[in-house]
């Protein structure tokens, strides 16, 4: 046994009082949980506490929380482990941000993370006909959606990041994983409309600031800002949605600069992120507007001889030989038919180097493939790994 | 220390105050500089999510040509460098097959990647390697009572896992350590960890900017004369935007961004001007008046700039 100091945020809006820090010293085993201290705190000391939880086994998702200012479940997080992330040797638990206070602990999720879980839609939008028994799918054509399955919905990812924290509107990690669970899912007849409907919504895909503070959050290696860029590839490169929030302008510019000059011309990609991907994007009246608005910026940045008005011009290239080598590397993988890509979550890493037999970089290992039926024809139950 | 280095693409375009301190604080620490100038821009997550295997292998050549030189490693002075260089290392480092697919198209340019290479920013580099013991015995003007706040950037300092953060390489405090070891004062803000909005200030202005307004805010409030950066995007964000930061968040930031080899050079005794400080869209006054009144010998006739 040892002891180990809790310093818990205490909050309850009805009292009308302010919220108020409340120390309590517990006494378990190190490799126990914050949870339990909280509980033992709660049974020995002051049954007042707010907390909510369930499983005590990090699968029900209801005990969210912050500790030492980090997001995540307190079941789920040793006490010796959280000591050594504490400021002054107490460990300090917070409820998560981003949603109003219910009581100390407990947060507000239908407020939030529910209303927004909802807004895009999270059920399965038949094919017609409804095929008469189950729907047939290839195994693999499920796995890249296994990494959103693995959600809990426990809200540690809502609750840090940090563009909701700006833009209360914005759908968010969760729900954006969420979404991206049927807008990968072969059997889902609206893909198309699910895109278009979050590329659209100013509050949607393209407003995530790519802060990754959702993907340490999360208990479950989820990753919801991977399933964001995952929405983003198919929204902007398979359906071609322009989308008015020039996400897709913005990424096709980027792109397209990089291959015509080697390094990013960035007076160049300003202009066409707002009036579209050509040397005239720059002269579209989107361009226009938003280059005035920027004006005072820019000016400044010319009088500072910041930016030289022949280099904003000209930008800047890399030598001919060196720009000739990326775009062959462009036009190579561009010209292939599907994109390759290796989902780390699901290959895992290599054992050793050195001669390592590694799975194919698009085949999965099984971390619960549901839907899909094992030994289609066709398929090769064989090659593929433990399932 | 012979590095291999990478200096971005905006430290090149529109900040090049940065690429021309770090040319200035090189030789004051022994680090010589061998540019990658082949090299083509790392795409910095954009590209990323366009296509994996576009980014990956745009970076592998990268690596590629860091790897031909007889650096000790390679280095970045640009947090977002380090981060899309990171992902792209770590599938490129942790599956053979696919390596063999990159590196089959860096073929036909001759190149490969070998896996492992250590790339690292300024920041990891001087503390780590260079060491803060050696770096405060090379200081000629300590920061004596010049107030500074770090200010990251996302990509240097998540996810910790990738980036190798954790109790023993506490990589998200090094800024703290580096202002203390130049003689500077740490001043801590909350929002020092957080984004300074960047990424979609093409696709949602005002939540970008009210990012940036807030941080630089909070630094206020906590009494900083300014704030450091390894980040160049950040810097845009933080300096460049800063005019509107201060209109959608309706008060008067007037805030100083410094570039990291900007505030090391400052104390290994190079001159504002030297390090390009007047080139920012918020004049570093207080930087100034602490540095003149520090060097008695900066006369009038040097503030023209
Ligand atoms: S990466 Fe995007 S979704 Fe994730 S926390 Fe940051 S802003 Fe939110
Ligand atoms: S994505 Fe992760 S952090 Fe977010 S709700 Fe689901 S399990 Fe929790
Ligand atoms: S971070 Fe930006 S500027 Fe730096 S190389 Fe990468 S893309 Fe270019
Ligand atoms: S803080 Fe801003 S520029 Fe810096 S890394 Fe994050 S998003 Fe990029
Ligand atoms: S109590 Fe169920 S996840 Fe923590």
């Amino acid at each position: 046994m040892a002891e180990f100091t809790l310093r818990l945020r205490r909050y309850d809006p009805e009292s009308g009082a302010a919220p108020y820090w409340d120390e309590h010293t517990i006494d378990l085993e190190p490799h126990r949980s914050v949870l339990e201290g909280i509980l033992q705190a709660k049974a020995r000391f002051d049954g007042s506490i707010g907390i909510r939880c369930s499983c005590k086994a990090a699968i029900c998702g209801s005990c969210g929380v912050r500790i030492n200012g980090q997001p995540g479940l307190a079941c789920h997080t040793h006490l010796d482990h959280a000591l050594r992330g504490a400021r002054d040797g107490v460990i300090e638990v917070e409820p998560m941000g981003n949603m109003p206070v219910i009581k100390d602990l407990i947060v507000d999720m239908d407020a939030v993370h529910w209303k927004k879980i909802h807004r895009v839609t999270p059920w399965l939008i038949n094919k017609e006909p409804i095929p008469e028994r189950e729907y047939v799918v290839p195994r693999e054509s499920m796995v890249d959606i296994t990494q959103s399955m693995a959600c809990i919905q426990c809200g540690a990812c809502v609750s840090d990041c940090l563009s909701m924290e700006v833009d209360p509107l914005f759908v968010g990690p969760a729900a954006s994983a969420k979404a991206y669970r049927f807008v990968g899912d072969p059997r889902d007849a609206q893909q198309f409309e699910r895109l278009q409907d979050l590329a659209e919504d100013p509050h949607g895909i393209y407003d995530c600031t790519h802060c990754f503070k959702c993907i340490d959050a999360c208990p479950k290696g989820v990753a919801p800002m991977s399933q964001i860029m995952r929405l983003r590839r198919r929204a902007g490169n398979d359906h071609h949605i322009k989308d008015r929030n020039n996400g897709e302008r913005h990424e096709s510019a980027f792109v397209t600069l990089i291959k015509d000059y080697g390094l990013l011309h960035e007076a160049e990609l300003l202009p066409r992120s707002y009036g579209g991907d050509s040397w005239f994007g720059k002269f579209h009246p989107k361009a226009g507007a938003e280059l005035l608005d920027s004006l005072p910026a820019i000016t400044k940045a010319v009088m500072r001889r910041k930016v030289s008005i022949k280099g904003a011009l000209l930008g800047h290239k890399i030598p001919k030989a060196d720009l000739n080598a990326v775009q062959r590397i462009y036009k190579k993988i561009e010209g292939r038919d599907e994109r390759l890509e290796l989902n780390l979550y699901i290959t895992g890493y290599d054992e050793d180097v050195d001669g390592a037999e590694t799975p194919p970089a698009t085949a999965a290992t099984g971390a619960g493939q549901p839907g899909a039926e094992p030994g289609q024809p066709g398929q090769t139950p064989e090659g593929s790994p433990s399932r | 220390m012979k590095v291999a280095y990478w200096p971005g693409c905006v430290s090149r375009g529109f900040t090049p105050e940065l690429h021309g301190s770090m040319a200035k604080i090189a030789p004051l620490l022994d680090i010589e500089l061998i540019e990658l100038d082949r090299g083509s821009c790392c795409g910095a997550g954009v590209i990323a999510e366009h296509s994996q295997e576009l980014a990956d292998t745009l970076n592998a050549r990268t690596f590629a040509l860091a790897q031909q030189t007889d650096g000790h490693m390679m280095m970045n002075i640009c947090s977002t460098c380090q981060g899309a260089q990171t992902e792209c290392q770590e599938r490129l480092d942790a599956n053979a097959e696919y390596r063999a697919i990159v590196n089959e198209t860096l073929s036909e340019d001759g190149l490969t990647y070998e896996k492992g290479i250590t790339n690292k920013n300024l920041l990891w580099l001087l503390v780590e390697d260079f060491g803060l013991d050696e770096l405060r015995s090379r200081v000629k003007r300590p920061l004596t009572n010049l107030r500074v706040g770090p200010f990251y950037g996302c990509y240097i300092v998540r996810p910790e896992d990738r980036l190798g953060i954790d109790h023993v390489k506490p990589r998200d405090t090094y800024l703290s350590l580096l202002i203390e070891a130049l003689g500077g004062t740490v001043i801590e803000y909350a929002g020092m960890h957080k984004c300074c909005g960047f990424p979609i200030v093409t696709m949602n202005k005002e939540a970008s900017l009210k990012q940036a307004g807030r941080h630089l805010g909070d630094a206020k409030d906590a009494d900083a004369d300014c704030v450091v950066t390894p980040c160049p995007l950040c810097h845009l964000n933080l300096d460049l935007q800063q005019p509107g930061a201060e209109k959608i968040t309706g008060r008067v930031l007037d805030m100083p961004v410094l570039h990291l080899p900007q505030l090391v050079g400052l104390a290994l005794g190079l001159s504002p001007k030297d390090l390009g400080l007047g080139r920012h869209v918020v004049k570093p006054t207080s930087v100034i008046d602490w540095s003149s009144s520090v060097v008695a010998g900066v006369g009038a006739g040097d503030r023209g700039w």
